[in-house]
C-alpha cells in the first residue's frame, strides 16, 4: 500500500489489520510516535490525520490511503514550531515518553481553538497520559503556543502588507 | 532505612571530599584512586543495618578492590570546544540528563552552552558511591554524586589551567583563571578545546581546590532541560525505539497467574500468522518472534499454552485482605519500642484504626522492552534500566561471561519509578535467554497488559494503629502492626536491608515518624507473609503507604483532640526540626486556616523521606461522592538546591503520581488473576484531574535530599484529611471512595 506520511509518499508492504502505529514505527521506521496502550487509551501514538488528532495504535494503515498522515517528526523544522517552541520554554518533559503525542494534540487544539482556556485544554488533553505529571506544565505551554502562534501570524501578515 | 541511609549522606560527602587522586607509579597510565572513598563510602551501604565489626568486615574487603576512576569517566573536553558529560545515572524524567551536568560544569567552569551528555557504559567506576553498584534510585543521584562530580569538573579544569600555563610557559598557575571556557592569564586567552589535548598528557593534580558555594554559577539557578529538543521533536531514543540490523521483535506469553509453569504448548497457528519467524521456550514463558511487534503480538495471540497454574491460582484480594487482618491483631517482629505498650493501651481509652493499601503497578508510559545481542565477544543490551550494575553481573553469570563482556547501552528511559531497578533483572534476563534460545538479535516489547499484569507490584499493605491520648491531646501509647510483603527479601540487598526479620523499606516512615520522639511509649512492628506474587518499590517505596497511614492516623488523633490538625502537628514536632520548617512555610503560603471557597475543605500532611521534609496542603471539595483536588501547596526542605526548576517538576510529578494512586489506582486479584489489564480500568492521574501545584523550597544549607520520590507520600494523607474536613468521613483505605 501506499502512505503518504510528512510529505513523502512511502511503499509499504503490511497486513491489512496492522495499525498505522506499527506501520510508521517497525516498517517506514519513524518511530517518534509511541506505543503506550494499544487500544486508544493514552495517546502516546497521536498523529494526524488530514489535520484532525488520531490513535495511531487503532487504526489500521490500509484505511489511509490517499490520506495526509503526519506524525511528531513532520511538525516544524528541528524544532521550531510554536507548540514545540512553548514546550522548551515550560520546561515541560520529564521521562518525554508520552511528549511526541500530547504535542501532536495540542497542535490539533491550537488549529480548533487558537485561544483555548484552562478548561479547553483540559478537555482536549485529557485523552493523553503523562505518568510523570507533566500536566500543569504542558498547560502553560499551550497558553504560551497560543501567544507564539499568534505573535507568528501576526509578523507573518506585517511581512506581507510591507512586501 | 532508606532514611539512615540519607543520613549517612553527609560521610559519604565527607570521604569523597577527601578523595586524593594518586599517579599510579610505573606503566605511564594514569589512573586515580578513591584513596578513601572507596572503603568508606562501599562501608556505608550496609552501614545502616550491620553491626560495626561486621560492616568493617565488609568495608575491608572492599578496599583489596578500590575502585578506579580515570580522570576523564566523568567528562571530555573536545578540541571543538564541546564539554561531554559521562551520566552513571538514567534519565528517566527526573532531571539527572541537565542537574548532574550542571554540577560538573560549574566547577569546570565551561560555557554551558557547548555542555552535552551521554548515558555512560555500564562499569564499575559508576558505581553509585553509597551502595556500590551503579545504579539510578531511592532519590540518591544528586547528593551521592556531588561531591564526587565536583571533584570531576574541578579537575578537568585544573588540567586544562595547567596545560594553558605550560603553553605559554608560566611558571606556576597562580596568575591563571578561568571563564566560561576559557582559561585567561592577563593578556593571554586559550580555549578549553585548544588546551584539551594538552591537559590529557598531564599528570593528575594532587588537590584541586573547589568552588565556594557563592562562586556557583550554575549550581541553585534555574536551568532548563538539557534533553528537551529531542523529546519534543520525536528523536529521543528510547529502548523501544532501538534499531539494529536483522532484529526481530518478540513478544512472550508469559505466566498467566503468578508461579504458573508451561505444561505444553502449540506453535501450529503462531507461525502460520504472516511475519512470524520463530516460537522459543524460555524460563518466563513462550515467546514468539516476528519481523515486526503486529505479527510477533498476532503470533502470540494465536498461540495456544498450556499452564500448570499452581497455588498461585488461589490467590484473590479478599483472601489476602482476610490473612492479614488476622495477622494484624498479634504483634508482629518488632521495629521500634519503647515503654510497654500493652500496659499503656490497657491504660486509657484508646483509638483504634485499621489502614490499607493495594498492590499497585508503575505502569510507565513505555512498557517494558529490551534488546539484546548475543555473540562471539559477549553481549550487548541496549534498553532503558536503572541497574546497569546489577544487569551485568545478572547477565554476565548467567552467560558465563565476565561483567565487561556484557555491554549495556542504556537509551532514555519512557519512566522508571522502581520499575525499572529489578533485582532479577526480569525484563532484560527475558531478553537474553530469548537472543540466546533463537541465536538471533531481538527486542522483546511487552504490551501495557503484560506490564499490568507482569508483577514487581507495589505490595499490598495493611496497617493497625492503636493509640491513646494524655490530658493535653497529645498521643499517650502508639502501637502501628503492619503487614506486607518484603521488598527485599530474596535479592541481593536482603543481608543489608533486612534485620531481625525486619524489612527496612517495610517500616520506613513509621519506624522512625519524628511523631514518636513525643510518645513516650510506643511500638512499631512487622508481619512480611510471602507469596508467589513478586512485589517490588514503587516510588517512594514503604512511604508510599507510611506516609497515608501516619499522617492520616495523626490527623484522627488531633480531632479525637478536638484540635487543630496544624497546631496539633506543631505540638508534637520540634520547633527547629526540618518537618517543622515545611510544615509552617506550606501551611503559611496556603493561608491554613483562612476561610475557602463554599464547599472546600483543606488536608495537611507533612512526612520526610529519602533525606528530604514535604508538607502539603491540598483543597479539596466533594460532590457526588467525587472527590475534585483544586490545588496542592508543597514545601519542601530538601537541603542546598542544585536546579529549582527540577525540583518544582519533581514535586508537581511526585503529587501527580500519587494523587493517581490517592484516587483511583488499584490491581486485585481473583483467582490468581490481576483483573485489571489497561489504562480503562487501572485509572491513573489525567490532565483534568490535575490540581494547581505551588512549589516553595525551604532555604536550607543542611544536608541534601532527594527530589524524586518524596513529593508522593503526603499527597494521599493530604487529600484524605481534607475529605474529612469536607465531609466527616474518614477514609482508611487507597484509592479513596466515599461511602
Amino acid at each position: 500500500m501506499k502512505l503518504h506520511v510528512n510529505g513523502q509518499e512511502h511503499e509499504v508492504d503490511a497486513p491489512a489489520d496492522m495499525p498505522l502505529l506499527w506501520v510508521l514505527r517497525d516498517l517506514i521506521g519513524l518511530t517518534g510516535t509511541k506505543f503506550g496502550c494499544g487500544m486508544a487509551q493514552c495517546g502516546a501514538c497521536t498523529v494526524h490525520v488530514d489535520g484532525v488528532a488520531m490513535r495511531s495504535c487503532i487504526t489500521p494503515a490500509v484505511a489511509l490511503a490517499g490520506k495526509q498522515i503526519t506524525t511528531i517528526e513532520g511538525i516544524g523544522h528541528d524544532g521550531d514550531h510554536p507548540v514545540q517552541r512553548a514546550w522548551i520554554e515550560a520546561d515541560v518533559v520529564q521521562c518525554g515518553y508520552c511528549q511526541s503525542g500530547q504535542i501532536m494534540a495540542a497542535v490539533a487544539l491550537l488549529k480548533q481553538k487558537p485561544q483555548p482556556t484552562d478548561a479547553d485544554i483540559d478537555a482536549a488533553m485529557s485523552g493523553n497520559i503523562c505518568r510523570c505529571g507533566t500536566y500543569q506544565r504542558i498547560r502553560t505551554a499551550v497558553h504560551r503556543a497560543a501567544e507564539l502562534t499568534r505573535t507568528a501570524v501576526a509578523t507573518a501578515e506585517e511581512t506581507r502588507h510591507v512586501a | 532505612m532508606w532514611r539512615n541511609l540519607q543520613d549517612l549522606s553527609g560521610v559519604a560527602d565527607e570521604s569523597a571530599r577527601t578523595v586524593s587522586l594518586l599517579r599510579e607509579s610505573g606503566g605511564g597510565s594514569r589512573r586515580a584512586f578513591l584513596k578513601t572513598g572507596a572503603a568508606a563510602s562501599v562501608g556505608l551501604v550496609v552501614a545502616c543495618f550491620m553491626p560495626p565489626g561486621m560492616r568493617r568486615a565488609f568495608a575491608e574487603d572492599v578496599a583489596k578492590k578500590p575502585a578506579q576512576i580515570p580522570p576523564n569517566a566523568f567528562v571530555r573536553v573536545a578540541p571543538d570546544n564541546s564539554v561531554t558529560v559521562l551520566l552513571k545515572h538514567s534519565e528517566m524524567g527526573q532531571g539527572v540528563w541537565t542537574s548532574i551536568p550542571m554540577v560538573v560544569a560549574d566547577e569546570l567552569d565551561c560555557d554551558w552552552a557547548k555542555v552535552k551528555v551521554e548515558h555512560a557504559p555500564a562499569a564499575p567506576e559508576y558505581a553509585h558511591t553509597v551502595f556500590g553498584v551503579q545504579m539510578t534510585g531511592g532519590s540518591t543521584s544528586t547528593w551521592e554524586s556531588f561531591a564526587q562530580l565536583r571533584q570531576a569538573g574541578a579537575t578537568a579544569r585544573a588540567l586544562l589551567i595547567a596545560a594553558a600555563a605550560k603553553k605559554w610557559h608560566l611558571a606556576g598557575t597562580a596568575d591563571c583563571r578561568t571563564e566560561n571556557g576559557f582559561v585567561i592569564c592577563a593578556d593571554k586567552k586559550a580555549s578549553y578545546g585548544e588546551l584539551a589535548e594538552a591537559a590529557a598528557r598531564l599528570p593528575m593534580p594532587a588537590d584541586v581546590a573547589l568552588k565556594k558555594p557563592e562562586e556557583f554559577r550554575l549550581i541553585g539557578k534555574p536551568t532548563r532541560r538539557l534533553d528537551s529538543k529531542a523529546k519534543v521533536t520525536g528523536t529521543a531514543e528510547f529502548g523501544i525505539d532501538v534499531k539494529r540490523p536483522d532484529l526481530l521483535v518478540a513478544t512472550v506469553a508469559r505466566a498467566p497467574v503468578f508461579g504458573a509453569k508451561v505444561k505444553s504448548f502449540d506453535a501450529t497457528k503462531a507461525k502460520a500468522v504472516p511475519g512470524v519467524v520463530d516460537v522459543v521456550q524460555v524460563p518466563s514463558g513462550v515467546a514468539v518472534l516476528g519481523k515486526h511487534f503486529w505479527a510477533a503480538k498476532q503470533g502470540r495471540d494465536a498461540l495456544v499454552v498450556d499452564w500448570n497454574l499452581g497455588d498461585g491460582a488461589r490467590i484473590s484480594t479478599e483472601g489476602l485482605r482476610a490473612e492479614y487482618r488476622k495477622l494484624a491483631q498479634a504483634k508482629g517482629a518488632v521495629a521500634k519500642i519503647a515503654g510497654d505498650v500493652d500496659a499503656a493501651l490497657k491504660a486509657g481509652k484508646v483509638i483504634d484504626a485499621e489502614y490499607e493499601v493495594p498492590f499497585l503497578a508503575h505502569a510507565p508510559m513505555e512498557p517494558e522492552n529490551c534488546t539484546a545481542e548475543v555473540n562471539a565477544d559477549g553481549c550487548d543490551i541496549w534498553t532503558g534500566t536503572q541497574f546497569q550494575g546489577v544487569d551485568q553481573m545478572t547477565v554476565a553469570k548467567r552467560l558465563e561471561l565476565k561483567p565487561e563482556q556484557v555491554r549495556i547501552h542504556t537509551t532514555f528511559l519512557g519512566g522508571g519509578f522502581g520499575r525499572r531497578a529489578n533485582p532479577q533483572s526480569d525484563f532484560i534476563m527475558e531478553a537474553v535467554e530469548i537472543a540466546k534460545a533463537a541465536k538471533q538479535p531481538i527486542k522483546v516489547v511487552w504490551t501495557r497488559e503484560d506490564d499490568i499484569h507482569g508483577g514487581y507490584y507495589r505490595p499490598m499493605w495493611l496497617s493497625h494503629l492503636r493509640a491513646t491520648l494524655a490530658k493535653d491531646g497529645k498521643p499517650a501509647a502508639w502501637a502501628h502492626t503492619i503487614v506486607g510483603q518484603s521488598i527485599f527479601a530474596g535479592t541481593l540487598f536482603a543481608g543489608a536491608f533486612i534485620k531481625d526479620g525486619v524489612d527496612g523499606a517495610s517500616v520506613e516512615g513509621a519506624a522512625d515518624s519524628p511523631y514518636l520522639e513525643a510518645v513516650p511509649v510506643h511500638r512499631v512492628d512487622l508481619h512480611s507473609p510471602t507469596s508467589p506474587i513478586s512485589v517490588l518499590w514503587w516510588r517512594s517505596v514503604g512511604h508510599s503507604h507510611t506516609g497515608f497511614v501516619v499522617e492520616s492516623f495523626v490527623d484522627e488523633l488531633a480531632h479525637a483532640a478536638k484540635q487543630d490538625p496544624l497546631k496539633y502537628r506543631q505540638a508534637l514536632l520540634p520547633e527547629k526540626s526540618r518537618e517543622r520548617l515545611a510544615l509552617d512555610l506550606a501551611a503559611e503560603k496556603f493561608g491554613w486556616g483562612k476561610p475557602l471557597a463554599k464547599g472546600h475543605a483543606a488536608g495537611i500532611a507533612v512526612h520526610a523521606s529519602f533525606g528530604s521534609y514535604v508538607a502539603q496542603v491540598a483543597e479539596v471539595s466533594v460532590s457526588d461522592k467525587k472527590i475534585t483536588v483544586h490545588r496542592v501547596v508543597c514545601a519542601i526542605d530538601c537541603g542546598p538546591v542544585v536546579n529549582p526548576l527540577t525540583i518544582e517538576a519533581q514535586m508537581q510529578s511526585g503529587i501527580a503520581f500519587g494523587l493517581g494512586a490517592a484516587l483511583h489506582s488499584e490491581l486485585t486479584l481473583k483467582d490468581g488473576r490481576i483483573e485489571q489489564s489497561n489504562f480503562h480500568n487501572y485509572v491513573v492521574l489525567r490532565a483534568n484531574e490535575m490540581p494547581r501545584v505551588e512549589v516553595h523550597i525551604v532555604p536550607s544549607t543542611d544536608k541534601m535530599g532527594g527530589v524524586g520520590e518524596p513529593g508522593t507520600p503526603p499527597i494521599a494523607p493530604a487529600v484524605a484529611n481534607a475529605v474529612f474536613a469536607a465531609t466527616g468521613q474518614r477514609l482508611r483505605r487507597l484509592p479513596l471512595r466515599l461511602a
